[in-house]
């Protein structure tokens, strides 16, 4: 009897002494060479474990593709990635949009929102219905009406931390983000009060993803409004 | 007593007279008018490919900036100065200047209106460029598109602000040379030393400067840190650093043109050499470069002593190295041939500055994506993953292992090197 249980659990005991590494063997692929990149961002680009390093696992190739182009050219600033990208060419950077874009990955479930239910709902609204009053466009004008993003430039806003979502719009406000022109989200992140940007990061935060979490292929109707970031800059590798 | 006074005034006016002298020597007042007629197609051809071997772009260029329109800042000991605008724009860029201008400011180290040019502009080699070459990469420049940006006020603290203060240093270590052709060489050396000493400016970063900022002896390439950015441009005249004598000529070739080569790969500010540099280089260029950078005379290689790491630290860096680069770099520190370097007998891990080696842990990094390599594999910065003590325990175990057999590296060490990360 002794000795089935030392039988029983000999291959718990394998597995424990098998050093950490010896599962993944060099293979020449894309997610081999980014293992730069999921160093921060998790394992296959599935967000880091503090939120602040963002999912990077099936977001639209364009959207990611402008965001390395934007860290690599000053639009965005954070001294680790500028660092990584420098010597990085545009087609490569394009390839690794595309190889993150291509990865479709089971999201986690959004942790349970601390914030009070009036927030709650007042996130919800900015984000549903947007405030005329104050000329702010509802988020899924442009992000679509499931917030998943729109192919292939447009990111969905689901499965971010609220303290990514937070200080992204905060740089957007202060102009420490920055797209190219006509830079929407700036316009859009200086009119939101402080009270309805904190409101409507909770909210998304919340959200758990719906059973298809892609980008769509269109939006319904043409966003009322013109956006620098949602395009390709021009002169460049497309997909 | 007035006598004293009288010859101390007149060693201060000759002192004076001497710098004033040193600052103007070989220098013929300019009267030519900027250049009417387009460039030639030709000449806008060869300076174009003399621009790049000079890596113009790479300061005269800001961060997502439009090509050649300057404002990229230069960090400095003494502040920061910005590169200037050297498009053709009549007002802001360099479009009323002549050729002569341009030839002046590149041999004699002076700006269009007279004034003294700091040396952050590597006018100390670019001296040795000849007219024919200066000619050409004005016609190129020329032909670029003018783009009207005004010129950034340099940052320099005072006295080194001060255009005196300049003409005092350039008395003291700048002359303006020609390249003098060593007749005992070949001529395939005589143009890699060209290359190397004058437009390539190698010693801009592989010659340790002084406290002034000045190269003791600009020609040597025994290595220097490069001020502000914490990287350690290796010797290339030592074997223990970055010597290239026991290379194959075709193996400096392969690196300056692809980043990457069997016994090396670049990183750091020389990715950005070979990325916008090197790699557009003519193979008989980089051959001569190759010759030359081989023929340096062999520095004697410095043992990398150091303190040995306590036995403590040695068993955490071989579990933390297990744990974080096993992985790639292989459980012998064998590396993937083409992908990750080996660790083991890399001369970058076992160089007497650890910058690079701290740079690269915390930093990560890829080589440049090249033509001749243009899917580079990488490395993940560990500065958010792995305290300082970490870091000085694993590039210590890294140093000491597997044949290698260099000092270890402090806490200390390591946590003056975070504060450059990320600039």
């Amino acid at each position: 009897m002794k000795l089935l249980n030392w039988l029983a659990l000999a291959p718990a005991w394998a597995l424990i002494a098998a050093p950490a590494h010896a599962a993944p063997k060099f293979e020449d692929s894309m997610a081999q060479r980014t293992l730069a990149c999921t160093g921060c961002h998790g394992k296959e680009g599935r967000a880091g474990p503090d939120g602040y390093y963002p999912r990077l696992a099936g977001k639209p190739a364009g959207y990611l593709y402008n965001q390395l182009l934007n860290f690599r050219d000053g639009r965005r600033h954070y001294g680790l990635m500028a660092r990584l990208l420098d010597p990085l060419s545009d087609a490569y950077l394009l390839e690794i949009a595309q190889h993150f874009a291509a990865l479709e990955l089971p999201y986690a479930a959004p942790p349970p929102a601390t914030a009070a239910p009036a927030q709650l709902q007042r996130g919800q609204a900015v984000a549903r219905q947007g405030d005329a009053t104050h000329d702010i466009p509802a988020c899924v004008q442009c992000h679509g009406d499931a917030l998943t993003g729109v192919a292939p430039n447009t990111p969905g806003l689901l499965g971010l931390s609220r303290d990514y979502l937070n200080s992204q719009l905060g740089a957007w406000r202060t102009g420490q983000r920055r797209a190219h022109a006509p830079d929407c989200m700036a316009r859009i992140a200086r009119q939101l009060s402080p009270e309805d940007l904190a409101a409507v990061a909770a909210w998304l935060a919340a959200q758990p993803l719906p059973r298809d979490t892609r980008a769509v292929p269109s939006l319904p109707r043409p966003p009322a409004i013109s956006c620098g970031s949602a395009m390709l800059p021009a002169g460049r590798p497309r997909p | 007593m007035k006598r004293a006074i009288a010859v101390v005034l007149l060693g201060v006016l000759a002192v004076l007279a001497l710098v004033v002298l040193l600052n103007f020597r070989g220098e013929d007042e300019i009267h030519d008018a900027p250049p009417l007629t387009p460039p030639a197609g030709e000449s806008v051809a060869r300076g174009a490919y003399l621009v790049r071997a000079g890596n113009c772009m790479a300061c005269h260029t800001d961060r997502g900036g439009a090509p050649f329109a300057g404002g990229r800042a230069i960090e400095t000991p003494f502040g920061t100065a910005y590169a200037s605008n050297i498009t053709p724009d009549k007002l802001t860029g360099i479009g009323d200047w002549s050729a002569s201008h341009f030839w002046r400011a590149l041999h004699n180290g002076r700006s269009r209106d007279g004034r003294l040019l700091y040396p952050a502009f590597p006018y100390p080699n670019y001296t040795l460029v000849t007219r024919a070459d200066a000619d050409a990469m004005f016609d190129y420049l020329r032909s670029v598109r003018p783009v009207a940006r005004a010129n950034t006020p340099h940052r320099l603290r005072w006295p080194y602000s001060t255009q005196s203060a300049l003409a005092v240093w350039r008395a003291m270590y700048f002359s303006p040379a020609q390249y003098r052709e060593d007749t005992a060489q070949t001529a395939q050396w005589n143009r890699g030393a060209y290359l190397v000493r004058g437009l390539g400016h190698c010693s801009a970063c592989h010659t340790a400067r002084n406290a002034l900022g000045a190269s003791s002896d600009m020609m040597d390439l025994s290595g220097g840190v490069i001020p502000m950015q914490n990287w350690y441009a290796p010797s290339l005249a030592s074997p223990g650093e970055a010597g290239l004598h026991d290379w194959e000529p075709a193996q400096v070739v392969r690196l300056l043109r692809s980043g990457i080569a069997d016994r090396g790969t670049v990183l750091g500010p020389m990715a950005e050499v070979v990325l916008q540099s090197t790699q557009h280089m003519a193979t008989a260029d980089l051959g001569a470069m190759a010759v030359f950078l081989k023929s340096l005379p062999r520095a004697a290689g410095e043992a990398a002593e150091g303190p040995v790491a306590s036995a403590r630290m040695a068993e955490r860096g071989a579990k933390l190295y297990e744990h974080h680069c096993a992985q790639c770099h292989g459980d012998k520190g064998e590396g993937v041939p083409g992908a990750y370097p080996p660790l083991a007998g890399n001369r970058a891990v076992t160089l007497p500055v650890t910058a690079n080696l701290v740079q690269v842990v915390l930093g990560g990094g890829f080589p440049p994506a090249t033509a001749g390599n243009p899917r580079p594999f990488g490395m993940p910065p560990f500065a958010t993953l792995l305290s300082d003590d970490d870091v000085a325990a694993v590039v210590s175990y890294i140093r000491g292992a597997w044949g290698n057999k260099a000092g270890a590296v402090s806490e200390f060490t390591v946590s003056q090197q975070r504060g450059s990360i990320g600039r």
